[in-house]
């Protein structure tokens, strides 16, 4: 640190932590843009989400090591598995209750979410998996800047899934009944879109895309029962950053809530590297209630 | 009769050390009431001015840290700056811990009137988190993962009998009883006067409450300092009581506990945080010879689901409506206001 | 019971008011007074910012441009609640009720500025707490016997049948102990019957010294009911006169021609 190259040691740090940051900000802008879908078209704070996360990351550890599935067959399988529990859930718990307010589906989503994460600790124990990838641990080192290739990897599949969930709302027929939901459903249901269909469609994507973060970032973490607490938590943090409703907004605020972490944790704390989410929340809803990206959520 | 019938509860609950004398039974009893103290706390935000603050365990740990680190005393360094307390008596930590439970639900009631729904779910949320990691890593002062141990338990003075250290469990039970029926008579006066009715309104229609001049701010603000220093009396209750405490109190399955106790029993009604705490105190001591911690916690799960589909409005609600049914009584007696015709006669 | 005007000019002045929403203009520089003891009424076709006016008088929008006055006091800025607490007290144009209340409880609910109960006064339970308790219920059966819901005390306010809840808003806005009271369509809704009664209850209110503003539709009501009439039609005052005049104004029958005019 000291010496005549102290300041160069500490851009190389900077660019490090940046890095860093850029490959997890897209994970986490996966996880977001599944809950602000769904909060977006159905109206439900779906407190499932973290376990979907965690869902994805059990599939994929148990389908490489019970079953020795292929790696990257299994991440795919994993986020087919997460769409089709999303599906399930939204069938048989939410469909029957559409017209409950808020808080009600609200209450049967924390309900939901006990029983997927205690099932999980049953089935897998609290011991944390972790997850053999095929990919070589030699990081890629670019210049001062060193990352797994395994990293490198997440963050590719996350951007695919991003542009992939952007394509598939701006540019075909379900994303365009889904857009018309959002805006208003009681039109949309008149101009002839089957709401019900959509709500489910919406919940098993957005499903599909946490089971998907929960998958790759269980691969380069480790799973355990717990993880989807956390993760929801964030995620929720993502969406109100970005305002709820908004998928470019998610998108950002995946990216903005690791870039605070990343830096939180190298230059002030790193015991409050999760804190800094939930700081970075109630700073900006005390500035703008309704996040950075979004119109004014409507009230009464 | 109707009068007469709170004593009665209270004397039955009194009674009870004597005839009960399965220890380990009495320990859940105790527990199970401090948190049905937490879960009437909670009720009064999220039953009477229907605000969901997802939270609430917030409150509990602010006051049970509060209440241990004032008794037991602490020597931190902030910026530079030593601070070192003595240890000062539990009695005093405990009203401190209500205080600054108390002071943060003033912060949060203020907060609720910025960012309404959805938003001060996950803002309450983020609070309690934020609690938790707090507690977690300023280890000079809260030990973070290691605990607080040895929290000294509850101590009684009587003048002329000298001074008393409450070690067993039926002292706790009763200290329990005395801050339970406390709690309660100060949310029931609320709720069933000028203020409580000001903060129904709140919840029923907004617009229409202002219109007739009840202040929203004033109302949430209010409701939220009572609640959270409810919450963190049962906080300091739990710490003095159990006598060791860590992060993990801060805990989001706490407050989903709360939630589950005040939504099963009936929220915006007086008995239902008792009724739901009672059931989902007590459910343990039966389960846990049939069924793991795990299982439990799945099983509670299912229960939560099933109650909002089939008893959205909660067990006393659905019970006093079959039991007014049957009885063929108009549904007159809600809460705030027993029609009870003053001077009838003189009016028409 | 209700507070007697205190002067005989001018209570309620709206001085140049306009309202946006977006690019739209929901009100352009509206200008009229009421004054204390009169019953004022504000028609127009729909869309005609007849509920923005209503909305921005008593503190639930914020206009663009413009102010309020009430007795001298200006309302700019102030929240609804300090408003009805200035005696503005509102109906709304869709009923609103406490509806899981009682009857009772609803007009209960109403009389809630009249308490100056504190805290701590009412955790102790102390004699004036109680007394005032007691007051205010005789309050609100005075004012359920006034309008004639007296015998529906006990039912749930959402309840009850149509004509019955909007008369509940109108004792619920009465309870508040207005010294000025804004209808929002109140007759809406009403059948013949209902409608006449109304009447009758709109002259015992004005009899306790209370000043009126009254959005309607029903031109029948209106013309018979008012001192004065304020014509809007899309956002702007085209019309103001005694009801004769205005159902002379060729302005006017021109803005309603097409809306078809109510005559009951």
């Amino acid at each position: 640190m000291h010496g005549p190259f102290s300041a160069s040691t500490e851009l190389d740090q900077l660019l490090q932590h940046i890095v860093n940051a850029l490959m997890l900000g897209g994970t986490y802008a996966l996880l977001g843009i599944g809950l602000t879908l769904i909060f977006g078209i159905m109206r439900v704070v779906n407190f499932t989400h973290g376990e979907l996360y965690a869902f994805g990351g059990y599939m994929i550890f148990f389908l490489t090591s019970a079953v020795g599935v292929n790696f990257y067959v299994a991440l795919v399988a994993a986020m087919a598995l997460g769409v089709v529990l999303g599906a399930l859930i939204e069938l048989v718990l939410l469909r029957p209750m559409r017209g409950a307010d808020i808080d009600t589906t609200m209450l049967i989503m924390i309900g939901c979410w006990i029983v997927l994460q205690n099932t999980e600790q049953m089935m897998w124990g609290g011991v944390a998996k972790s997850i053999v990838s095929p990919l070589t641990t030699e990081p890629l080192t670019i210049g001062p800047v060193s990352v797994a290739w395994l990293r490198v990897f997440v963050f590719g599949i996350a951007a695919l899934l991003i542009v992939g969930t952007y394509a598939l709302i701006h540019r075909t027929k379900l994303g365009k009944a889904m857009r018309a939901t959002f805006q208003d459903r009681d039109t949309a249901a008149l101009m002839g879109v089957n709401v019900n269909a959509i709500n489910t469609a919406t919940f098993a994507i957005g499903s599909g895309l946490a089971a998907a973060a929960g998958a790759l970032l269980g691969a380069v973490f480790v799973v355990t029962p717990t993880m989807g607490d956390l993760a929801a938590l964030k995620a929720f943090a993502i969406v109100i950053l970005g305002g709820l409703g908004s998928i470019k907004g998610a998108t950002i605020g995946g990216f903005i809530l690791a870039f605070v972490e990343e830096l939180g944790a190298g230059y002030i704390s790193s015991g409050y590297r999760d804190a800094m989410g939930f700081l970075l929340i109630i700073v900006v809803l005390l500035f703008k209630p309704t996040g950075l990206f979004a119109r004014a959520e409507r009230i009464g | 009769m109707r009068r007469s019938l709170p004593f009665l509860w209270i004397a039955f609950l009194a009674s009870v050390p004597l005839w009960l004398g399965d220890p380990y039974f009495l320990h859940v009893l105790i527990t199970t009431g401090i948190f049905t103290i937490a879960a009437m706390s909670l009720n009064l935000l999220l039953g009477y001015t229907g605000q969901l603050s997802l939270g609430h365990v917030a409150f509990f740990g602010i006051g049970a840290y509060t209440s241990a680190l004032t008794s037991l005393g602490f020597d931190v360094n902030i910026f530079g700056l030593r601070i070192v307390h003595e240890p000062w008596p539990v009695v005093i930590g405990f009203v401190m811990g209500i205080v600054v439970a108390g002071l943060c639900g003033y912060a949060i009631g203020k907060l609720s009137f910025k960012v309404r729904g959805a938003y001060f779910v996950i803002v309450t949320i983020s609070f309690a988190e934020v609690t938790r990691l707090v507690a977690l890593n300023w280890v000079e002062l809260t030990q973070g993962p290691l605990a607080l141990n040895n929290i000294p338990p509850f101590t009684v003075s009587f003048p002329g009998l000298g001074e008393h250290t409450l070690w067993g469990k039926v002292p706790n039970y009763y200290v329990m009883l005395v801050v339970a029926v406390l709690a309660y008579a100060v949310i029931a006066r609320l709720v069933r006067s000028r203020i409580g009715r000001a903060m129904i309104a709140l919840r029923e229609n907004e617009p229409l409450a202002t219109s007739v001049g009840i202040d929203v701010t004033r109302f949430l603000v209010l409701a939220a300092v009572v609640s959270a220093g409810i919450a963190g009396a049962a906080g300091g209750l739990y710490a003095h009581f159990v006598r060791i405490i860590d992060p993990d109190i801060f805990l989001f399955i706490y407050t989903v506990t709360m939630v589950i106790m005040v939504v099963t029993g009936g929220k915006g009604t007086l008995a239902g945080p008792i009724v739901g705490g009672l059931i989902f105190g007590i459910l343990p001591v039966f389960l846990r010879a049939y069924a793991s911690p795990v299982a439990q916690w799945i099983i509670y799960g299912v229960l939560m689901i099933l109650i909002v589909f089939f008893l959205p409005r909660g067990i006393v609600p659905a019970v006093r409506a079959w039991w007014e049914n049957r009885m063929g009584a108009a549904a007159v007696e809600r809460t705030g206001a027993p029609i009870e015709r003053a001077g009838a006669d003189a009016h028409s | 019971m209700i507070a007697p005007p205190s002067s005989a000019h001018a209570a309620l002045s709206i001085e140049h008011v306009s309202a946006h929403f977006g690019g739209l203009t929901a009100i352009a520089d509206m200008t009229f007074t009421v004054d204390d003891g009169e019953l004022v009424s504000l028609i127009g076709p729909n869309g005609a910012g007849k509920t923005t006016a209503f909305n921005v008088i008593t503190g639930f929008l914020k206009p663009t441009q413009g102010e309020v006055r009430y007795r001298g006091i200006s309302l700019s800025g102030l929240k609804s609640h300090e408003v009805a607490n200035l005696g503005l007290v509102r109906t709304f144009q869709k009923t609103s009720v406490f509806g899981a209340n009682t009857v009772f409880d609803n007009v209960l609910i109403g009389v809630h500025r009249h308490g100056t109960s504190s805290v701590w006064g009412t955790l102790l339970a102390l004699p004036r707490v109680r007394e005032e308790e007691r007051r205010l219920r005789e309050e609100a059966w005075e004012i359920l016997d006034f309008v004639g819901l007296a015998k529906r005390a006990g039912e749930l306010g959402g309840a009850l049948p149509y004509g019955d809840q909007r008369l509940l808003e109108v004792a619920v806005a009465l309870a508040a102990r207005p010294t000025l009271l804004l209808l929002d369509e109140p007759v809406s809704g009403m059948n013949a019957s209902e409608t006449i009664s109304f009447i009758n209850l709109l002259g015992k209110i004005r009899q306790r010294g209370v000043t009126v503003l009254l959005v309607e539709h029903d031109m029948h009501l209106v013309m018979n009911v008012s001192d004065r009439v304020v014509v809007l039609n899309y956002g702007k005052i085209i019309a103001e006169g005694a009801p004769a005049e205005i159902q002379r104004n060729p302005e006017v029958v021109r803005a309603y021609l097409g809306q078809g005019v109510k005559r009951a």
